[in-house]
This record gives C-alpha cells, structure tokens and sequence, in this order.
C-alpha cells in the first residue's frame, strides 16, 4: 500500500507538469496583457513603458520560454509577485484570502452534510409518502433558485426590512471597540446570510445520493436478514443500512475537498466577502498570470491529492478493495 | 477615462434588474431609526465621527503615482497632496505651494513652498522632496502612466529648503495643474526608486507616507481601507471627520441595500435608483442626493478611414438622425446633459457657440442625397450609385447595459432615414485588441473621460494614430492640429480659451464622432454630514469642511 502510494505520487509528477502547462498557455491566449492599464484612456499612455515591463517580466518571450522560467521558479516554491501596482507576493495575496474561503465552505460542508443524510435516510425509508414528496420538492427548489436573487431577497428581508442582520462584509465597523465574545456572535451574524443562501443550493445534490444509495441499500439481501432476525427498525437502519449506505456519499465527499479551496464568485461579490474566488477572477480580468497560476497549482496539487486519498480510504473502508503491485490501481 | 470602472458596474446589470423589480414591492416601507436627531444641532463644525463610503473596486496600491484606477486615487488623493489643487471652479489653487511664478516667457516656474508641512512621520516636507519626485517620476524604471506631465521638464532646481526652481524646454500649458501630483517622500522612497522597486516599497502597501488631511490606518485586502485624520495637517483645524472607511463592495445592488441599511454614508446612485428607487420620504430625510455633469461623455464614433463616413455630409446626417434627447431620456432616464463638443458644459474651455443637430430625419435624408445615398426603388433603403445599400455594424463593448441600449435606440432612427445597421457587442479585452487596435470596425459607441486640463492632443491630433494610440477613429484636420500644437503650448489661460473655442467649432462642423451626452454623477450623502456645497464641478473638492454636528455623531472612534 505505501508502495502503491508513491508510485502514484511520482505519476502525479508529470501529470501536475501537464496541467500547469495547458492552463499556461490558454491563460496566455486571452487578448490583453497584464500592463495595459498603463494605457488608461485619461492618463497619458505610455508604450514604451508597457514594453519595458513586459520586457523586465519576460513577456515578449515565446510562451514555451516563459513557461520553462515559470517551473524553474515554482519547483523552487517561488511563486513570484502579482503584475498589479501593488506587486504582493502571490502566496500573501492567496494568504489574505484563504482562510476565509476555507472556513466559509467547511461549515457549509458541514451543515450540507449534517442535513442531507438524515434528509436522503429520512426520504429513503418513507418513500413516495408525503415527506418524500414535500422535501423533494423543496430541495429542487433550493437547486433551482439562483442564488444571487436568494441572496438579494434575504438581504432586503434581513437586512433592510427587518434590521436583524449584517446586509454584507464580514465584520462590523466597530469590531475592534467590541469584546472577545460579542467579536464572535458579529463575526457569526455575518455569515448567517450567505451560508444560508449556499446551503439551501447545495442541499439536493448530496440529499438525492444519499436517498438513492439508501435505496438501493434496504433492498440487501443482509438487510432483510437483519430484518428477519426480528431487529428493530432503527437498528436496521442505522447501523447495518447507513454504514453501507455511506459509502459512495464519501467518496462523494473526498472529491470536493479540493473545491473548499475555490470560493464563489457570485455569492463573494453580492455578501462582499474578500475569499478566493474574487481574487480570482480580478486575476483573470487583470491577467495577473502569476496569481492565477500560483491559484491553479495549489488547486490541482490538492485534487491529486485528494484523488489519492480518496482511492487509499476506500482500501480502509471497504475490505473487498486490495492494491495491487502490480496493476497498481484498485480492483 | 476609466473603462474599468464601467465594465466593472456593468456587471452587476442582471443583479439590479432583479433589484428594480423587488423593490417596487418592498421599497416604500422602509424604517426610520435615526428621525428623532434632526438638525437642531448648530452648523459649527466638530471634530469627530466615522465616515463610511462605498467602493465597487477594491484599491491597487497605495502610491497613486503608479496607479490608475478610481479608487486607489480617491484613497492616495487624502493621503498625499501636491503642490497645488483645484478649487471648486476647477482653478488651480495653493496647496504646499504657498504661491508660485512663471517667468515672462513661460519656461521658468518657480514655487514657493510652505514652511509648516510635515510627512505624516513627522519629517519637514522640503523642496528637496519636490525634486526627488520629479526625479521618480522621470526614473525610466518608475512604472507610471503619468510621465508625460513631466517629459518637457529641463531641470528642477532646488533654491533652498522651501524654493523650488522648474525649468521647461518649452512653454507647457499644464505645468501648473502637472505638480498636483503626488509628492513622495524622499526619507522612505530614494532606495525603492533607484533599484527600480518603487512597487514593492512597503509604502506601497502597508505604511504609506504622505502629507495629506488623512493618514493610513489599514487596508483589508478586498474588505476596506481605513484612514484617520491627520491630525498635524498643516490647513488650521482641518479636517474633521475623524476616519474614512472605505468598505470595497464589488455589487451595485449590494452597495444599495447596504445604504439603504445605512450601513454605508456615501455612493454613487445609478440613474434608476436615482430618479426611482430612492424617491420616497424615509431615503430622503437619511439622505441628501446630488446631481453634477461627470467629467465624461459617451459617443457614437465612425471609422474615418472608411470611405462612406470619410464624407463629412454623411456624419452630418447622421447627426440630425439621431435624437439625443430621446436618447438621454430612454437610456439614463434624463440624467445626462446633451453633448455639443468634448468640453463640460460650465468649464472655463467650454462654449456653446457651435453648430447643433436637432433631429431633422428630412434633413439628413437630404445631406445623405447630396453624398450620392438615395432610395432610388422605393424600398427604403438607400443605395450608391453602384447600387450598393448603406449598412454597417455598430460595436460596442460587453457588459455595458446603457450603450447597448443606445445602439438599439441608433439603430432605430438610422433605420427610418434608410441605413441599415447590425448591433454587436464584444468582450472588452478582445473588442480592443482585434476590432479597435487595428481599426476593423465601422461605427463604434464608447465614452470619452475629459481631464482638468482641455488639452485633448492624443484624442485629435492626426499624429496620434498608431494602434496603440488614442485617436482610433482616424481624424485627421490640419486646422485642429495647429491650434492643438498652440494649445499645449501657450501658458496662459487667457490665451487658450479662444484655442479651445475655435476646436470645439471645428468638431462641431465635422462630427468626427457624435458626442451624445455628458453623464450625470449622482451621489447620495448620509444627510447627518453638513458642509457639503454643491457646485457644477461636483462635491468633494471641499472634503475636508465637511462634518457631523456632535449631537448627530453615530460613531464614537476617531
């Protein structure tokens, strides 16, 4: 098994390799470059300036040049400064904004998970019946409400109307002037909002494959054995569906861990939270190369990764799973 | 102008239609928390309270020598100042300058500067400090987009402490409005600005230095920067409201709510939200709104080099075609003033003395007969003697709700006199690169932002061409390339306005572009802030008078 592991960490290798440098090259196709803010419409232009930096950042070279410095540098963990005038190294502008994203999505994560399973159970035991119905409909309906008009409604309702929320940002003007526990309560009051609106989005993905999975699940030969034995229901449920039952929702699971990294853009911009997917795409419009490939490394690092992780627990879960040195992949 | 700025706006267009139709519904219902303090405090100014202003952008730096965009100007424009400033007419005024000269043949400048101004670190600002910024900004390493201001400098001489001496090669009309640049501080930056790292100077992110009303406190990446008074500014007892926040909101309709919620004291209201959304009596006894002429209009340019509008009749018509107060009224609801020329109605460049284009569809059928365009079938549509009909594409840039609107509305009119038109729009970065920069378009709808100074030599003058230059549609008159040239280079403004005059009649005469509309900018002001006086020219050239009766103060910090 560990052997198993390295092999494919050395294969992730040339795999990261590939990655970095199709997005390097696409990213290098969008019209524009980094520096023509320079020739702003007001300001005298400058050509000879934008020249001059796309010279100093080595812009004018072929692409394949420019990619070969780019991996020179980031096998050495340089991942060089941002193009912007504020000229931030890249890991401190994706530090300044990480966390945040990161913390947002995993109490989401959690709350979509807390919620769903019991959801998905709940629909899978009573199916067809009313509750199945009703919850149904209610999670298509949170799969379909576009969030940005979700979140604009609350704000109106919170925030403007009743006055009982923070409309957006993360924190109040007067934070610093407040005590260590009424911080907390602001800081949480801010993202009653948009963990609301995300939750309410992202609850019918993992509710329906938690429902389906149980499903299929109840209708087990060992399920009606367990049944047979004269085991109560709930025990029969809990305890010898779920744990089966469980099993693809992890891998579910384990291959949206590298998302938390990624925030969204969409409810960054309406709840003005600083996260990552802002960052991103002021990167892209302002074709700030460095930040947007420092963000793609990190992202396809953590998906390998997790890839691999994934494959490893399923050989904890599910003894059926066996690695073989040979074939090196899973049965 | 900041084409940034309104892609970034744009952007939020579906969000706000959405917006518009809720708050229909829910918007006359608003709360009132604060009635109860209404101005029974007196109008003599107090130190003290928060002010909270809105900011669509977040900031890119915090020397705004370097900088572009709005906002990292609005926030450096309180952190440092230059020698000079403009008052509320837009005259440039003293400021570390206590008063200045110009010799008789206009290449001698020569300020005096004040003796009392002290770096936000406590270090005398000296002439010193003048000549290190001329030298940075000169410095082929500086990355600004400003160097032109100061390209005719032959030298800065350094009288003594508080005499600066700048030499011209030649006589520069903008050399007084040029040293309301920024000043730097020579104690920090020296080192930066030799090794070409003026970027990644810490005061470019963390602890700028200036000599400005307000000092830095801190900037949150994407969240807010904060700025508390300074309180050793060298004007007496200036200025009064305690600390600016500018909390970076990146949604308009967000940006509304959050004024509404009086959680923001200051944002620029869009055309609907002004003349509609905001028009109820709880918003206006929490707010006071102000209207002025922004320094920008919008156009409806041609390809010049295109043979069907190289034809000055053509233009011509199209210009009595359009209707540009229908225009105003179907795409910002009236909130914009009709466009005779590139000058702002009310700056001492402007004149109304030129040819006008009222709508005249029977005229500009005419002008377009004269040129060779006539229906000759009764098919409405005219066609050239070859008998090819008159169509073209209108471009503009994606994202933009008002111009595309425009275009539909163009498209309309030009329809009726018979020229057949296709609307296309395209994203920014691409519309610029392949359609602009290489001159593949017909007609175009973008926006022209207009500076302090009348000198608009890279829009006009025939020498300004190339793809990367700003004259993108061609225009070519030898007249206005000489009084241009006379321009830039005559020193007096007395001199100059006759210079500007004669230009506009020109333009006038020769659409070269249809200028359609100056656009309104329409800020809404937390009404607990007295000291604003509107003027033409807008509200924040008096900045540092404004304050908060204490009675009416809502934040207890600064």
């Amino acid at each position: 098994m560990a052997l198993f592991a390295l092999r494919r960490l050395v294969l992730a290798i040339p795999l990261l390799i590939g990655i970095t440098f199709i997005s390097f090259i696409v990213i290098q196709l969008a019209p524009g470059g980094p520096f023509d803010y320079i020739r702003g419409e007001e300001s005298g232009q400058d050509a000879k300036l934008v020249e001059r930096l796309n010279k100093e950042y080595g812009l004018d070279q072929p692409v394949y040049v420019q990619y070969g410095r780019w991996l020179a540098r980031i096998v050495k963990l340089d991942f060089g400064r941002s193009f912007q005038p504020d000229a931030k190294p890249v890991l401190t502008k994706i530090g300044e904004r990480l966390p945040i994203t990161l913390f947002l999505n995993l109490i989401q994560m959690i709350i979509i998970v807390g919620l769903a399973i019991p959801i998905g159970v709940a629909s899978a035991t009573r199916q067809y019946s009313l509750f199945d119905k009703v919850i149904t409909v209610f999670v298509f309906i949170g799969f379909a409400t576009p969030d940005f008009w979700l979140a604009l409604l609350l704000m109106i309702l919170f925030g403007v109307q009743l006055d009982w929320l923070p409309i957006s940002g993360l924190r109040s003007l007067n934070y610093e002037y407040m005590s260590f526990w009424r911080q907390q309560i602001d800081f949480m009051s801010h993202l009653i909002l948009p963990v609301t609106v995300v939750t309410f989005g992202g609850l019918a993905g993992l509710s329906r494959y938690m429902r389906q999975s149980m499903l299929e699940v109840v209708r087990q030969d060992y399920v009606q054995t367990a049944r047979a034995k004269g085991l109560p229901e709930p025990v029969v449920i809990g305890k010898h569906a779920l744990r089966n039952a469980l099993l693809p929702v992890v891998t579910i699971l384990g291959l949206s861990l590298p998302g938390l990294i990624g925030g969204s853009v969409i409810i960054e911009s309406i709840f003005a939270i600083p996260g990552m997917g802002q960052l991103m795409v002021q990167s892209v419009f302002s074709r700030d190369y460095p930040v947007i490939m420092g963000n793609l490394v990190i992202v396809a690092t953590l998906t390998l990764l997790a890839n691999l992780f994934a494959d490893l627990a399923y050989g904890l879960v599910d003894p059926r799973i066996r690695f073989s040195r040979r074939r090196g992949r899973r049965r | 102008m900041r084409r940034g700025r309104f892609l970034a706006s744009a952007g939020t267009g579906i969000a706000l239609l959405t917006l518009a139709v809720l708050l229909c519904v829910t918007g006359g219902r608003h709360h009132v928390a604060v009635a109860a303090d209404e101005p029974s405090a007196s109008d003599k100014p107090t130190f003290g309270d928060t002010f909270v202003q809105a900011s669509i952008g977040d900031i890119t730096g915090l020397i705004p020598n370097i900088t572009t965009d709005g906002p990292s100007h609005a926030v450096g424009g309180l952190i440092y100042d230059g020698l000079v400033q403009t008052d509320k007419d837009l005259n440039w005024i003293p400021s570390m300058a206590e008063s200045w000269q110009f010799s008789k043949d206009c290449l001698t400048l020569t300020f005096k500067l004040r003796k009392d101004v002290k770096w936000h670190d406590g270090k005398p600002f000296t002439a010193e400090d003048v000549h290190f910024t001329y030298k940075a900004m000169m410095n082929p390493k500086t990355p600004t987009a400003y160097r032109d201001d100061f390209e005719l400098v032959k030298d800065v001489q350094v009288l003594d402490p508080n005499t600066v001496r700048i030499l011209y090669s030649q006589p520069y009309a903008k050399a007084l409005g040029s040293w309301g640049t920024a000043m730097l501080p020579r104690h920090l930056l020296a080192k930066y600005v030799e090794e070409g790292k003026l970027r990644e100077a810490p005061q470019n992110t963390t602890s700028p230095i200036g000599t400005g009303p307000y000092k830095f406190q801190e900037w949150k990446s994407g969240e807010k920067v904060v700025l508390v008074a300074n309180k050793d500014y060298y004007v007496q007892s200036r200025p009064y409201l305690g600390r600016i926040v500018y909390r970076i909101i990146p949604s308009q309709a967000t940006i509304f709510l959050e004024l509404k919620a009086k959680g923001v004291d200051m944002a620029d209201l869009t055309a609907i939200q002004y003349a509609r959304q905001t028009d109820y009596a709880a918003f206006k006894q929490d707010f006071n709104k102000y209207r002025y002429s922004a320094n920008r209009y919008t156009y409806f340019g041609f390809n010049l080099k295109d043979p069907r509008f190289a034809d000055k009749r053509v233009r011509q018509a199209f210009a009595y075609a359009i209707n540009k107060p229908e225009l105003i009224e179907g795409v910002v609801m009236g909130l914009a003033r009709e466009a005779t020329g590139p000058y702002r109605p009310g700056t001492w460049a402007y004149t109304d003395k030129v040819k006008r284009y009222p709508y005249d569809p029977a005229k500009a059928k005419q002008l377009l007969a004269a040129a060779g365009w006539t229906d000759k079938n009764g098919d409405g549509i005219l066609r050239n003697k070859e008998g090819q009909p008159f169509n073209f594409t209108i471009r503009t840039n994606q994202g933009n709700e008002e111009r595309k609107k425009l275009a539909e509305l163009i498209q309309q009119r030009l329809k009726e006199i018979g020229v057949q038109t296709d609307i296309q729009t395209i994203e920014w970065a691409a519309f610029l690169k392949e359609y602009i920069k290489q001159k593949r378009f017909d007609a175009i709808i973008l926006g022209w932002g207009t500076g302090i100074d009348p000198d608009q030599y890279p829009i006009w003058h025939s020498s300004q061409t190339g793809p990367d230059q700003l004259n993108q549609i061609s225009y070519a008159n030898p007249e206005v390339d000489a009084l241009l040239e006379k321009g830039r280079t005559t020193c007096t403004q007395k001199d100059r306005v006759p210079i500007y005059h004669r230009i506009q009649e020109i333009l006038a005469e020769d659409q070269p572009l249809i200028f359609l509309y100056f656009n309104d900018a329409l800020p809404a002001v937390s009404s607990r802030v007295r000291g604003i006086k509107p003027e033409p020219s807008g509200i924040s050239y008096n900045f540092i008078d404004w304050f908060v009766p204490k009675a009416l103060q809502r934040y207890t910090s600064g």
